[in-house]
C-alpha cells in the first residue's frame, strides 16, 4: 500500500522504531498514512500501542516487517 | 521513617523476591541444628527431621486450607509447576494455557507437546469461557508481572486445572477451583529453594518424571527440612498479617498509579481494581526499559523490568505482549511488606525525572 512517508527502522531494536515513528509522524497531513519498516520483534505490539496512546489509528500489518499508521492529529 | 529492616531501602522488587521474613530467619536457624537428619531414618535425629517436616507441611496446610497430605515440597516453584501440570496430563493430550502463563508453565506446556494458547483481554484476564476438550488447563491465579487476578470461580471446565498461585500464595486465600496449586516461598518471604505443590485429594496425578522413594511420592530428593520448616513459618506470618500488610500496599499502588499515569505517555497496565496488592507495572514511551532500570537504580529503586532489552531472551514480555500493551520503557514495581509510603513517594518524585532525562536523550 502506497503511503505519504516510510520510515525505515530495519534492524532498529526496540524502542527505536516507535522513537521515529514519535518525531517523524507530524510530517504527513492529518489524514495521511505513514509506514515504519521494522523488524525488531517489539514493533508488532508497540506500534499498535502507540497509536492507541497517541490517539492516532493503526491502520495495520502490510506484509513483512511493514507497519502502517494514519494521523489523526 | 528508618526501617527496621536488613535490606536496603528502594527494594521495589518484590514480585521477584520478598526478602526473608524475620520468622523464617528465626525458624531457619533453629532448623538447622535440629532438623538435618534424613527424616527417613529410624534414628532420634531422623525422628526429629521427621517431626519438622511433618509440622512444616501441617502449618503450610492450615495457611492454605487443605489436607496436609495434599501438600508436597519442591525445590521451587518451578518445580512445582513442572510436577503440577505435567503429573495432572495424561500422555499424548495437550496443555491448554492462558496466554499471559509465568515462563515455566509454558515451558512445562511445550515440553508436554502442542499447547494450546488462550487470548487475554487488555488488563490481562483470561476469558471465563476458556475450555479443553481433553487434556489439562492451566490457568494462574494472579499475573506475576501485571497483577491481574483470574477469573477462576467463573472457569466451567470438564478437564483437570492446574493453577500456578507463586504470585498470590500467602498474599490471598487460594481460589475455591483447582486440581493442583503450586507456589514458592521466596516470593511471599519464605527462604528460596522451596516450592509447594498442592494436588488435591483423589484427584488423579501420575509422577511425570523419575520417581524416589522418599518421605512423599509426590517429591523426590532428599527433603530440605530446614528451609521447608522456615517457609512454613513465613507463611504462617505473613497470612496472619496479610489483612493489614494488603490493605496498607493496596492504597500505596493506588498511589503510585495514579501518579505514573500522571507522567505524560506513560500507561498503567493491569487490572486497577482485581489485582494483587503489592504490584503494578506500567509503560513509557519512547524510553529504553534497560536505561530506565538503570537509571532507577543508580538513585537507589530495585525495580523490574518486561521490556525486550532487560530480558536474557532479548524478546518482550510474553505478558505484555498478549495483553497488546507497550513493551518498552516497562517498569514493574512490587512492595515488599514493610515498604514505606516515603520510599514510595521518593521512587514517585524521581520517575518523571528519570523519563524526561532519558526522552531528552532521544530528542524527544
Amino acid at each position: 500500500m502506497t503511503v505519504d512517508l516510510e520510515l525505515d527502522c530495519l534492524g532498529m531494536l526496540c524502542p527505536r522504531p516507535v522513537i521515529e515513528l514519535g518525531k517523524r509522524y507530524a510530517e504527513v497531513p492529518v489524514g495521511g498514512t505513514i509506514a515504519v519498516l521494522a523488524d525488531d520483534v517489539a514493533a508488532r505490539t508497540d506500534i499498535p500501542a502507540w497509536c492507541r496512546m497517541r490517539g492516532q489509528e493503526f491502520v495495520g500489518e502490510d506484509g513483512e516487517h511493514r507497519y502502517v499508521v494514519r494521523r489523526l492529529s | 521513617m528508618r526501617k527496621a529492616a536488613a535490606y536496603p531501602s528502594g527494594y521495589l522488587d518484590s514480585a521477584s523476591a520478598e526478602p526473608l521474613h524475620p520468622a523464617a530467619r528465626e525458624t531457619l536457624l533453629a532448623a538447622y541444628d535440629r532438623g538435618y537428619a534424613d527424616p527417613r531414618r529410624l534414628h532420634g535425629p531422623g525422628r526429629d527431621a521427621r517431626l519438622l517436616l511433618d509440622n512444616a507441611r501441617a502449618v503450610v496446610a492450615e495457611c492454605l486450607g487443605v489436607r496436609a497430605d495434599e501438600v508436597t515440597f519442591t525445590s521451587s516453584g518451578t518445580e512445582a509447576v513442572h510436577r503440577g501440570l505435567l503429573g495432572l496430563r495424561r500422555p499424548g493430550t495437550p496443555v491448554t494455557l492462558s496466554a499471559v502463563e509465568h515462563s515455566s508453565v509454558a515451558h512445562a506446556a511445550a515440553w508436554a507437546g502442542e499447547p494450546v494458547e488462550v487470548a487475554v483481554d487488555r488488563r490481562g484476564r483470561v476469558d471465563p469461557a476458556i475450555s479443553a476438550p481433553e487434556g489439562v488447563v492451566a490457568v494462574q491465579s494472579a499475573n506475576h508481572e501485571v497483577g491481574t487476578l483470574q477469573p477462576l470461580a467463573a472457569l466451567d471446565l470438564g478437564v483437570p486445572l492446574f493453577v500456578d498461585a507463586c504470585a498470590s500464595m500467602g498474599r490471598i486465600p487460594l481460589p475455591d477451583r483447582w486440581d493442583a496449586v503450586a507456589g514458592s516461598a521466596h516470593k511471599w518471604g519464605g527462604p528460596p529453594g522451596v516450592g509447594v505443590l498442592v494436588v488435591r485429594k483423589g484427584v488423579r496425578w501420575v509422577n511425570p518424571f523419575p520417581g524416589d522413594d522418599r518421605v512423599d511420592e509426590r517429591a523426590s530428593g532428599f527433603e530440605n527440612v530446614p528451609a521447608a520448616l522456615a517457609a512454613a513459618a513465613a507463611l504462617r506470618a505473613v497470612v496472619a498479617e496479610r489483612d493489614e500488610v494488603n490493605a496498607r500496599q493496596h492504597a500505596l499502588v493506588d498511589r503510585i498509579r495514579a501518579a505514573a499515569a500522571a507522567v505524560p505517555d506513560v500507561e498503567v497496565v493491569g487490572d486497577p481494581v482485581d489485582r494483587l496488592p503489592h504490584l503494578v507495572t506500567f509503560s513509557c514511551l519512547y524510553v529504553d526499559g534497560e536505561a530506565l532500570v538503570t537509571e532507577l537504580d543508580r538513585r537507589g529503586y530495585g525495580v523490574a523490568s518486561g521490556s525486550a532489552c532487560t530480558a536474557s531472551t532479548l524478546t518482550p514480555s510474553r505478558v505484555l505482549e498478549a495483553m497488546g500493551v507497550l513493551t518498552h520503557g516497562n517498569v514493574r514495581v512490587s512492595l515488599t511488606r514493610d515498604t514505606t509510603a516515603e520510599e514510595v513517594d521518593g521512587f514517585l518524585a524521581a520517575l518523571p525525572e528519570v523519563v524526561r532525562d532519558l526522552r531528552a536523550q532521544v530528542g524527544l
